[in-house]
């Protein structure tokens, strides 16, 4: 689909280069129309727009009436077959087009041209001159550029000679070339063919078809532009809304994907998060994908993100498809997030809607307008998985891609939630999504030890390094916190069996420092014996030193006290016997 | 000539076409013939005066309006076949 459009833009830029004479277009001033075709309708040319009763032919003719008159002062004629001019601007007047200040301006004038065949009896021939003079003098009286003609079929049904209708309505067209005006042709859509009755083959310039298909209960409508003669155009199919703002057709906005990336970083609100995107957070303008299951805490990381962006004084849109704005302050509280703040400053829009209550268009259109009405920083979408019952697979798909697109090329960073079943793992998304997304976070609630414990893994984020690890992911009463997962030889461990890991480890930790110190008690106690026995055979020795001192005295004394008794004997002795005395050893009596 | 039960009938042309000559020849003699001295005819022409054309809500050229009696009637063409005239016009052959 992107490469179609693209492919005839770049076409475009070649015809532009060369200076070839391009068509001259004039815009309508519908949202998206403009951009498919280049620019607009021929400029100068009948146009043909046809589709099926309810289409909105009417509203898109008279848009482009009005908005030729607002935007461009070209003032318009209507020439109505169908609708009474007071029926139109009542009408329209839902789409907030005051038409009658137009017509009191002078810039807008309203025919109605009424036919009605039971009033109407053919004699003879006849052309359709009066349609001319009153659509000459209508463009004459307002000096009209621009011209819708809704419903010329309607002559078909009043008039019999359908011969002379054909001819006529080819001079027709040739009038409105030769009056320069460009002109929208409204036609029913027939059976097999544009229009009911083959007005294609008189309007070759330029063929929109209007289709209203209805899917489970819930319309949307298309736009084709089925050709254009001499101008490049989107051939797709692309929706389009109406509602009181008007008409908007919904282009694959930057189909050339060249929106500029910004290297700025926005912070996740989450601390530990930020840490595992480099420390940094988000890329701003880059779309992240937050996908789990149920009560995995998704709207929680998107609670986080809203306030950090709050934080820093930017705004913030909060699609809710499933909670309302009370809910959801109400539930962020209990984590310690106070969005009622930001919402009070005007920070933080909630745009809470049921995913069933519209199409999947109109909730794109509502998102569109509420972007460019805001101008947020950021937008989250909680949970974009609720939109799957607004419509088909292929068109969920197609939505978010426009819709990222959008965002991107208004540099806005966009956080989606996802409520992914049981296979959330796995690296496909219902809506194949996935590789739209420039971040994606899974969140697990994994079941092990009869208890289930939140995960985070950061399964990609383009442009950056990024974290491989698997966090834990705790709620706390200030917010998410994430953990580094306990690792040891029992694997990858989280929740109660991490803390009963982590009471383990405590436990031997304080037995062995228990050991350690008992060890040094008991070297300490045998420290203290030794020293005492140390002590002890220190005073006995010395005790022996002085019983071995006194000894040696004691001895000391009996011999002088012997020697001086040896002597007085001996002098007793000489007293008595002289000589033989002294001659005689005296050994005897010494021992 | 507008007394009771008198035809006052507007014929729109836009300029001297063959289609609008031719009508107000074909009028002029069916009135003769069937309306002596009952009717009136007006001519419009409409390149004189477009504004006409929406206030009375003509598309086709010739257009012939019946203004009295009431109700209005219309009938287009160059009015050659005169027996739709008759019937359109609502008038008994005589």
């Amino acid at each position: 689909m992107c490469l179609g459009v693209s492919a005839v833009s770049a076409d475009m830029l070649l015809q532009h280069d060369r200076g070839l004479p391009a068509i001259e277009k004039c815009p309508t001033g519908i949202g998206g129309l403009d951009e498919i075709t280049y620019g607009g309708l021929p400029k100068g040319r009948p146009t043909l727009l046809c589709g099926s009763a309810g289409c909105g032919k009417t509203l898109f003719s008279m848009t482009f009436l009005y908005n030729g008159v607002i935007n461009h002062d070209e003032p318009g004629v209507f020439i109505a077959f169908e609708e009474k001019p007071q029926d139109l601007i009542k009408n329209v007047g839902s789409l907030r087009y005051d038409l009658e200040r137009l017509i009191d301006a002078g810039k807008l004038a309203v025919d109605h041209i009424h036919i009605d065949r039971n009033e109407i009896e053919e004699a003879g021939n006849y052309d359709l001159e009066g349609l001319f003079i009153r659509l000459g003098f209508a463009i004459d009286s307002v000096g009209a550029k621009r011209v819708v003609i809704d419903t010329i079929e309607t002559l078909f049904g009043g008039l019999d000679n359908h011969a002379l209708l054909r001819s006529e309505l080819r001079r027709l067209f040739e009038f409105l070339k030769d009056k320069g005006v460009t002109a929208i042709i409204t036609g029913e859509r027939g059976e097999g063919s544009l229009t009911r009755h083959g007005l294609e083959e008189y309007v070759a310039d330029c063929v929109i078809l209007l289709d209203n298909r209805v899917h489970d209960q819930l319309s949307t409508r298309r736009l084709r532009v089925v050709k254009y003669r001499g101008s490049a155009h989107g051939t797709n199919e692309y929706p389009f809304i109406i509602d009181h703002q008007g008409i908007t057709v919904m282009p694959i906005t930057s189909s050339g994907l060249a929106h500029d990336a910004s290297s700025e970083r926005v912070s996740s609100g989450i601390p530990d998060l930020d840490s595992m995107l480099e420390g940094k957070g988000y890329f701003r303008g880059s779309s992240i994908l937050v996908s789990g299951m149920a009560g995995s805490g998704k709207s929680t990381t998107a609670a986080h993100f809203a306030d950090s962006i709050c934080s820093s004084g930017e705004r913030c849109v909060y699609f809710a498809m499933e909670e309302s704005p009370q809910q959801i302050i109400r539930n962020m509280r209990s984590i310690g997030l106070d969005l009622k703040q930001w919402v009070d400053n005007d920070l933080l829009r909630f745009s809470a809607r049921r995913p069933n209550l519209y199409g999947l268009e109109t909730h794109l259109a509502a998102m569109h307008r509420e972007v460019m009405e805001y101008q947020p920083a950021a937008v989250i979408v909680d949970p974009m998985s609720a939109l799957m019952s607004a419509g088909v697979t292929g068109d969920v798909h197609s939505m978010i891609l426009r819709l990222v697109d959008f965002l991107k090329s208004r540099d806005v960073t966009a956080l989606f939630t996802n409520l992914g079943g049981v296979q959330a793992e796995t690296a496909t998304t219902q809506m194949q999504i996935s590789s739209l997304m420039d971040t994606w976070l899974l969140l697990y609630n994994r079941e092990s030890n009869g208890e289930h414990n939140r995960q985070l893994y950061l399964l990609k984020s383009r442009g950056m390094a990024h974290s491989n690890q698997v966090r834990e992911f705790i709620m706390t009463p200030d917010g998410i916190r994430l953990r580094e997962a306990y690792i040891g030889p029992e694997g990858v461990l989280t929740g109660s069996a991490r803390l009963a890991q982590e009471v383990k480890d405590r436990a031997n930790r304080i037995q062995r420092d228990q050991d350690l110190e008992r060890k040094a008690r008991e070297l300490e106690r045998k420290r203290q014996a030794t020293n005492a026995q140390i002590e002890m055979l220190q005073a006995q020795l010395a005790n022996e030193e002085r019983e071995l001192a006194h000894l040696g005295k004691e001895r000391a004394d009996r011999e002088a006290q012997l020697s001086m008794d040896t002597q007085a004997m001996a002098a007793s002795r000489y007293g008595a016997r002289s000589k033989a005395e002294r001659a005689r050893p005296l050994s005897k009596i010494e021992r | 000539m507008n007394e009771e039960g008198g035809y006052n009938l507007r014929l729109y042309v836009a300029g001297q076409t063959p289609k609008s000559v031719a009508a107000l020849a074909n009028l002029t003699k069916l009135c003769e013939l069937h309306l002596p001295g009952r009717y009136k005819i007006e001519v419009v022409d409409l390149m004189k005066d477009p504004a006409l054309a929406q206030r009375d809500q003509i598309v086709a050229i010739p257009t012939l309006i019946r203004q009295l009696p009431e109700p209005l009637r219309r009938v287009i063409g160059d009015l050659s076949n005169a027996d739709k005239v008759l019937v359109g016009l609502d008038i008994q052959p005589t």
